[in-house]
Formats: C-alpha cells, sequence, structure tokens
C-alpha cells in the first residue's frame, strides 16, 4: 500500500494509519457483510428461489418497496415546497422550521415509532379526527405509508436545499427580462437546474424508507402479507431461528440498496457535469 | 440563508417571485406538513410522559429497570464513540493528508453502514456470532458471550455509528492540505507531536461535530440493538429497547418517560449542531447525514 502515496508527501504515519483503516474498516464491516453473502451462498438457487416467491415474503418485499416508493414520491413534492419556501420566502419561525426539518434525521426511531402511532391511533391527536372521517391511519399499511413519509424528508430537503440557494438568480432576471411568465420561468428554468438533486433527494429517502424498521413497526399493525414489512419479517425469521430465510431477504434488500446508492453516485457526477454552478 | 432580497421597486419584484396568493400559500402547505409530520410527533412524546403528573413521571425515570437500561446507553454509546473516534482521526489522516489510488472507493467503503438496513446490520453480527453463525460454537465452547450481551450490542452500535467521525473529518482536513504539518515536521517535531499540537487544534470543531452525531445515533439506535440484544430484562435492554417493550406492555407513560430522555437528546444534539455549524467556516460544513 505504501507504494501508492503518490504525493511525495513528506509526512509520516501513512503505511501505519492505513494500516489500521483498513484493518477495522474489515474487522467491523467487510468481514460481517461478506459473512452475509457467504451464508447466501449455502444455499442451492432453487431454496433461493423458494424463500424468496414465498407469498409472505414476496408480499413482504411488495410492501417494504412499494410503499418507500410512495412515501419518497410524497417526499420529493412537499420536500421541494418545504425548500421553496424555506429559501424564498421570509415569514415568522422561517429559521424555527428550517431547524424542525432535521428532526427525524434526530429522533430516535423507536422515539418517533411511538410518537407516530400515539399521535394516529385511533384515539390520538389526529387518529380521532381521522376516524370521524372514516379513515385509518394506524395499524394499517397508511400507517407505515405516514411513518415512511416523516422518515424521509429531511433527505429531500436538506439535498435540494443547497442547490436552491446557490442558483444564480440572475438567469431568473434574464429569463423574466427575455419575457417569460413567472411559471415558466420556474418550470423551464429552475426546476430542470433542480432536478439532479431532487432526483438525489427522492433516492436516498426512497433507501431509508425500504430499510427503515423502528419507526413503522409500531404503526404498521404487522400483519403477515398485508403490513408487514421486510425488516420485520428479516427479525422474525431470525426468532424463528431461520437464518437462510432472514439471509436471503437481507440480500436482496441489500442489494437494491446498493443500486441505489450507485444511481445516486451517477446522479450527482451527472448534477456535477451538467451544471457548472459555483 | 441568503435570500434575494425584497426590491423596494414592485414591478421588478414582480418578476422575481410569485403572487402573494401563491407565496402564502406555498408557505402554508410547507408550514403545515412540517407541523403534523414533525412537530406534532415530538410534542406527543412530552405530553404522554407527563400525562400522569411529574410524580409519575419521575417514578418511571427513576425505575431499576429504566436505570439499567440508561446506564447500559451510555456504556456502549461510550464504547463506540471513542473507539469510532480513534477510528475517525487514523482513517482521515491516511485518507486527507495523502494521495493515494482508491481513495474515493475507500470513502464509500466507510460510508457503507448509511446504506444498509438497520436490522441488517443487526444480522451479520447473528450470523457470525449466533449459536448457527460461523464462530458461534467455538465461542459456547469457550463460554464466550458475544450476542445477547454487552459485546453483540457494542459491536452493532460501532456498525451503524462507523462512518460519522471520519465522515466529518475527511472534508475538513482535506481543505486544509498539509502545509502547517510539512512545516512543523521539517522544524523537528514528531509525527505524534504533529498531530496532536497542529492538527487537531485545528479539526476541533469538526471532531466535536462528529462525535456528536455519532453520540446521538448510537444513544438512538434501534433495529441492529434490537437483533443482537436478546431483550434480558435489567441485562441487555438499551433505552430504545425499553421504549419498545414498555410500549408493548401498555406502560404509555414509562415508555414515553424514556422517549422523552431520548428526544431531549436529539434536541440538545441538534442545537449544539447548529452551534458547531457556526463554528466551522461556512465552506467547510460537512454533511450530516
Amino acid at each position: 500500500m505504501s507504494g501508492g502515496a503518490g504525493r511525495r508527501s513528506t509526512l509520516p504515519g501513512f503505511g501505519l494509519t492505513m494500516g489500521l483503516t483498513l484493518t477495522w474498516l474489515s474487522v467491523i464491516i467487510l468481514i460481517p457483510l461478506a459473512g452475509l453473502f457467504l451464508k447466501t451462498l449455502e444455499l442451492s438457487l432453487d431454496q433461493f428461489w423458494v424463500i424468496l416467491t414465498s407469498r409472505r415474503t414476496l408480499n413482504a418485499l411488495r410492501i417494504s418497496f412499494g410503499l418507500a416508493f410512495a412515501a419518497a414520491c410524497v417526499n420529493l413534492v412537499m420536500g421541494m415546497v418545504i425548500v421553496w419556501a424555506l429559501v424564498r420566502y421570509r415569514f415568522p419561525g422561517r429559521r424555527l422550521f428550517d431547524a424542525i426539518v432535521d428532526i427525524p434525521f434526530a429522533l430516535p426511531t423507536a422515539v418517533a415509532g411511538v410518537a407516530l402511532t400515539s399521535l394516529f391511533a385511533q384515539k390520538g391527536w389526529l387518529g380521532a379526527p381521522l376516524a370521524e372521517l372514516g379513515i385509518k391511519v394506524a395499524f394499517t399499511p397508511v400507517g407505515i405509508f405516514v411513518a415512511m413519509i416523516f422518515i424521509g424528508i429531511p433527505f429531500v430537503v436538506r439535498t435540494v436545499q443547497p442547490v436552491l440557494i446557490d442558483l444564480d438568480v440572475e438567469i431568473e432576471e434574464a429569463a423574466a427580462s427575455l419575457g417569460a411568465n413567472r411559471w415558466h420561468t420556474v418550470s423551464k428554468v429552475i426546476l430542470p437546474s433542480l432536478i439532479p438533486a431532487l432526483l438525489t433527494g427522492f433516492a436516498l429517502a426512497f433507501a431509508r424508507a425500504v430499510g427503515e424498521y423502528g419507526s413503522v413497526i409500531f404503526i404498521a399493525g404487522n400483519l403477515p402479507n398485508v403490513s408487514e414489512i421486510a425488516p420485520l419479517l428479516i427479525v422474525i425469521r431470525l426468532s424463528e431461528f431461520r437464518y437462510a430465510d432472514a439471509t436471503a431477504i437481507a440480500v436482496v434488500m441489500l442489494v437494491a440498496s446498493f443500486l441505489i446508492i450507485f444511481a445516486v453516485n451517477r446522479l450527482q457526477r451527472w448534477a456535477q457535469t451538467r451544471i457548472p454552478v459555483h | 440563508m441568503n435570500q434575494s432580497q425584497a426590491s423596494s421597486i414592485p414591478a421588478r419584484d414582480d418578476l422575481r417571485t410569485e403572487p402573494r396568493l401563491v407565496r402564502g400559500i406555498i408557505i402554508a402547505i410547507a408550514v403545515s406538513f412540517l407541523t403534523v409530520f414533525v412537530v406534532l410527533p415530538l410534542v406527543v412524546v412530552f405530553a404522554q410522559a407527563f400525562s400522569k403528573g411529574i410524580g409519575a413521571y419521575f417514578a418511571a425515570l427513576s425505575d431499576p429497570e429504566a436505570l439499567s437500561a440508561i446506564r447500559l446507553t451510555l456504556m456502549v454509546a461510550a464504547i463506540s464513540v471513542g473507539l469510532n473516534l480513534v477510528f475517525g482521526l487514523v482513517a482521515a489522516w491516511a485518507i486527507a493528508k495523502f494521495d493515494f489510488r482508491g481513495k474515493t472507493f475507500l470513502i464509500s467503503l466507510i460510508d457503507l453502514p448509511f446504506s444498509v438496513s438497520p436490522v441488517i446490520s443487526g444480522l451479520v453480527f447473528v450470523l457470525l456470532f449466533g449459536a448457527q453463525g460461523y464462530w458461534g460454537p467455538w465461542l459456547q465452547a469457550h463460554n464466550i458471550h458475544v450476542l445477547f450481551a454487552v459485546p453483540g450490542i457494542a459491536l452493532a452500535t460501532i456498525f451503524v455509528t462507523f462512518p460519522f467521525v471520519a465522515r466529518a473529518l475527511i472534508p475538513l482536513m482535506q481543505e486544509q492540505g498539509t502545509q502547517e504539518e510539512e512545516a512543523a515536521i521539517s522544524l523537528g517535531a514528531s509525527g505524534l507531536q504533529t498531530f496532536f499540537r497542529v492538527t487537531l487544534p485545528n479539526i476541533k470543531w469538526g471532531v466535536l461535530y462528529g462525535v456528536l452525531l455519532c453520540n446521538a445515533r448510537a444513544m438512538g439506535e434501534f433495529g441492529a440493538v434490537s437483533v443482537v440484544s436478546g431483550h434480558i430484562r435489567g441485562e441487555t435492554n438499551t433505552m430504545p429497547l425499553l421504549v419498545e417493550i414498555l410500549y408493548n406492555e401498555y406502560q404509555f407513560v414509562s415508555s414515553f418517560a424514556i422517549a422523552s430522555l431520548l428526544a431531549m437528546l436529539a434536541l440538545i444534539t441538534l442545537v449544539a449542531k447548529t452551534i458547531l455549524e457556526r463554528h466551522l467556516d461556512e465552506g467547510q460544513i460537512p454533511r450530516g447525514d
């Protein structure tokens, strides 16, 4: 590894710190993750297929990915609205609401889970009025959807916000002075330059919601095939000592989230080549 | 938060912003969405915790089970923050102060835990150390307890909090370059002296920032810890796990009392984070995710 030090730095400690970094990284992250993939290799392709195509597994994956996608769509739209209000307008409490956006990042997921459940339960502050309208949120798939919206909102806001702040006002003024009305300026000039950031935020929110556990399981109801998310099914299979089942589901989810992260990296590279903003 | 300052000329203002009604609607949607989805859940935690009065609240917190959960959470957080702090400093030194091939790849490996579901972060350790895991039988034969004990909980927590300190430090140290350190070395300082006297004072706010976020996640982690803990009452329940157990037993005041401590931790973390971000120069704010 020492031959890799391209810049002839006179600083000491490259070999030692790089060695420690790689060792610790391997012990904590790489070996445990490799163990997961090795465990899957113990399964024959048939076994793997049977586990993945069992009705309960398919439904759990469908619920996790489907609702996470729907929630990320809501986050995309609402995140955009929130960013617009926070960056472009001044209103009382703006800075407070700006800080509040980070709460889903900071609040432990179990706390978010019990709080959302109590809020949306049939006697809860929001659950009671919704129940009168005939809408049941807690202990239904809608509850999962709500929890996933909660957990995903900061991702869209925090990826789009800096881009909108940095956006050159002169381009807008140019568009306006060339006769574009406000709607055209926003939809044809501003939104297109936000697309990479919006998609990145969407992908991050989606990835987080797919794997989310703590904030979802309390409000979900956890009925197999109806409101049982994939991470919960992993936990259930583990408690039944069906390690193979748990591993197979985990590998599918892990591969999916790696693909999402890969897509995000691609998006960011695309964004960098596309907008020379600095 | 630079704002296009409100222009004094109305005609010009029209070109740059939306009609008053549209502005009002957008602000109303943003504020009510954040209120419903973020503010109310936070308020409900404290409302529930104090719903039977202050006496019941403090009684819930001084329950032996609660105290043991608080103790375990503090211990696990101290272990994982301590180890990840050392790792973060070491990794940031290697990555930020030297050029080598595969640097981007190495950084994305460090970032991996951010994209792994918490449940899977726990599962990988069950597969290694569980009774049916790779090393489970050997550990059992030697009577070493990793799973359903403190080492397992600490390992899972270290896994999920792995990137925080390193990610806070790498961009900061890259920006600061190597000149000051090279000067110190050429004046005869040893490597460690250079690190502690030159580098560390320059990155102290970044270190605090990383430790803060790492600690918040370590104390609040639920999914990963839930898988490896075994939920042994009074022994392997951290605070988030106790919140779950008490909630499922309909002991809502006790559950939300513990939850309120974690919520306060989150709020303090956010305030401290804002202060630290002000200390770090505007251009050098590390990404907080």
